[in-house]
């Protein structure tokens, strides 16, 4: 499960950098949405994937799973098994709605300025004057 | 365990909201506007001064302990910037209010100001990285409205370029977050910090710590990644400009030094010299950049990005002494560039234009003008009256110190260009025969104010450097021992 999701993140992450490499505006702002979803992914998968588990820590619960130790056999991080980390849904559900303002934005600037300047070409829309 | 400090971010956000539903009534928005900010400097001056007599501010939201709930702290730095951003705002909201165009201050300016603050407090206050994310993304969605506020082709055009590379930004340091989480499954900055220093040689410590110089490089204009900032301020209005210019790339210089200092000093040997490199290069290039330019706002931000140099220098160095200049420098910074930002607004309501090619010859009919870009040019390279003239010397005596001769010598050689390039912006545009045409401003003196009053307060730091180092080298000492922030978060 874990390698299928690290699978579609590096699909969509590389989808987004092509897209945000060409020159049309649309284009480019796919390109940023792909790649903010592919976060969204990577940042679920940080809590390891697992179905049915509460995230509720119950008694016991921390014993055993997959737990990455430090020296002095603190725990750095990792997952338990029966124990679905809250922390990273919560972040997702915060990133989610950042990223819908902020490409909300970025279409509405981005229809204002083929509006304004007559096309979707980024080359064209270089700011020549800067370089007198 | 004190509420005192979520009352920065909790005073700009309901003001905020306020003047959104005051939407048609401009008077009463400018007046509670400024009585916020005014309010609010005030705070961040009480809140500096209790850090200053009782340690380090601490507060838990909801009451949850660190490492679980949110927690907000303010140190030393923390708080000299709160101090720093509520003075500055204040000073660029007044110029607004005097300088914008009704169409402009109508459609929004006041409350977009207030949440601009919002986020930038919080990113000062805050001791969650997640939240630091939160308060970034709160500080750029308002900047992309300002940035874009009236518009005009231009500003379309070097607005949109501004929120693309920002977003990659953004995503990057969520990228950040997420490995930091995953390793270390905290999010707190001080939990993190203890954990993190149990495992000096986890290699992925050391890749979250670059992918954080990228973000926090992006946004504070270092050098290969700089490119953004040029286009989108020199077409923001000088209101917004001034508050950008000083306030947004020390937002990510301040991010940067907090997770350095406090997280990612395990591997000094590794970070010091990428920091050399791109101090080197973000100074270089960027004074290359303000000598080339042929427009006041252009040269000036170049001039910004240069000195961004300066601040991160004191980081790459990595003493005490050396952050304690940095901080110096980046107080000192604040006022100048705020100023000139606010003086190249005045040029332009005068002239009608920036562009050194439009107008000559201005010291004939505007000599107070003339004499305060002067005195600002000599406090931007840092002359000795002024502030700057003592936080550079503490970052060279410290380079030198250290042995680190070629950077003490691109610093100092940056220093003289400086000047050069800020002599001949004065030279051109104010000296000659006069040129161009001369527009009454009917807000002259009231736009010239908040110059004036930067410039007292520059040499005012200047003439009191002592008093001055003393507090900067408190701040840095707390940096520069991350122990004394975890126990003040963590409780031990």
């Amino acid at each position: 499960m874990e390698l299928l999701t690290a699978l579609a993140v590096a699909l969509l992450f590389g989808i987004g950098a092509y897209l945000l490499l060409t020159r049309n505006i649309i284009r480019v702002i796919l390109g940023a949405s792909l790649i903010s979803y592919g976060l969204n992914m990577m940042l679920m998968s940080t809590g390891l994937l697992k179905r049915g588990q509460a995230p509720i820590l119950v008694e016991g619960a921390l014993a055993g799973g997959n737990l990455l130790r430090g020296p002095n056999g603190n725990v750095l991080g990792g997952s338990p098994p029966v124990y679905a980390d809250p922390v990273p849904q919560a972040l997702i559900l915060t990133a989610i709605v950042i990223g819908f303002a902020v490409t909300a934005f970025l279409f509405v600037l981005g229809y204002r300025t083929v509006q304004e300047h007559g096309t979707d070409n980024l080359y064209e829309l270089r700011g020549e004057e800067h370089d007198e | 365990m004190s509420n005192l400090v979520v009352l920065p971010v909790l005073l700009p956000l309901t003001t905020g909201i306020l003047l959104l539903f005051l939407h048609g009534r401009l008077r009463l928005q400018r007046v509670i506007a400024l009585l916020s900010l005014v309010v609010g400097l005030g705070l961040a001056l009480f809140l500096a001064n209790r850090v200053w007599s009782s340690g380090i501010q601490v507060g838990f939201a909801s009451a949850w302990k660190a490492p679980f709930g949110i927690t907000l702290a303010v140190d030393l730095f923390g708080a000299m910037m709160l101090v720093l951003s509520s003075l500055a705002s204040l000073l660029a909201v007044w110029f607004g209010m005097h300088s914008l165009d009704a169409g402009r201050e109508r459609f929004f300016y006041y409350p977009l100001t207030q949440f601009l603050l919002v986020g930038i407090n919080l990113s000062f206050v805050t001791g969650d990285l997640f939240n630091l994310y939160v308060a970034f993304e709160v500080m750029l969605i308002a900047s992309y409205f300002l940035a874009t506020l009236g518009g005009a082709p231009g500003q379309l055009r070097e607005g949109f370029k501004y929120l693309v590379l920002n977003v990659i930004a953004s995503t990057l340091f969520l990228l950040a977050i997420t490995l930091l989480y995953s390793s270390t499954a905290s999010l707190n900055m001080a939990d993190v910090a203890a954990k993190v220093a149990q495992v000096h040689d986890e290699p992925i410590i050391t890749l979250v710590g670059v992918l954080f110089l990228l973000t926090f490089g992006m946004k504070g204009a270092l050098f290969p990644l700089f490119v953004w900032l040029p286009g989108a301020y020199r077409q923001a209005s000088p209101a917004v400009a001034a508050i950008f210019a000083s306030m947004l790339t020390k937002v990510g210089v301040y991010a940067l030094i907090r997770v350095m200092t406090l997280i990612f000093n395990h591997d000094p040997a590794f970070f010091k010299p990428i920091l050399l490199v791109l101090v080197g290069g973000t100074m270089l290039l960027g004074i290359a950049g303000a000598i080339g330019s042929k427009d006041v706002k252009l040269a000036l931000c170049y001039q910004l990005i240069s000195h961004v140099g300066y601040m991160v220098m004191g980081l790459a160095l990595g003493t005490e002494s050396g952050l304690a200049g940095a901080l110096f420098y980046i107080a000192n910074h604040v006022l100048v560039i705020a100023g000139l930002f606010l003086l190249a607004g005045v040029i332009e309501a005068v002239t009608g234009t920036t562009a050194l090619s439009g107008f000559r010859g201005l010291f004939g009919s505007h000599p107070g003008l003339g004499y305060l870009f002067l005195g600002f040019s000599f406090a931007m390279a840092g002359i000795p009256p002024f502030a700057g003239f003592f936080a550079k010397f503490a970052l060279l005596r410290e380079a030198f110190a250290q042995g680190s001769y070629v950077l003490g010598g691109v610093a100092l050689l940056t220093g003289l260009l400086t000047l050069f390039g800020m002599v001949q912006l004065f030279r051109r545009g104010f000296w000659g025969e006069p040129m161009g045409e001369r527009r009454a401003v009917p807000n002259y003196r009231a736009m010239l104010a908040p110059a004036v009053l930067l410039l007292v307060l520059i040499f005012g730091a200047g003439v009191g450097a002592g008093p001055v180092y003393r507090y900067v080298a408190a701040a840095a000492q707390q940096l520069a021992d991350p122990s004394i922030y975890i126990q003040a978060v963590m409780g031990r």
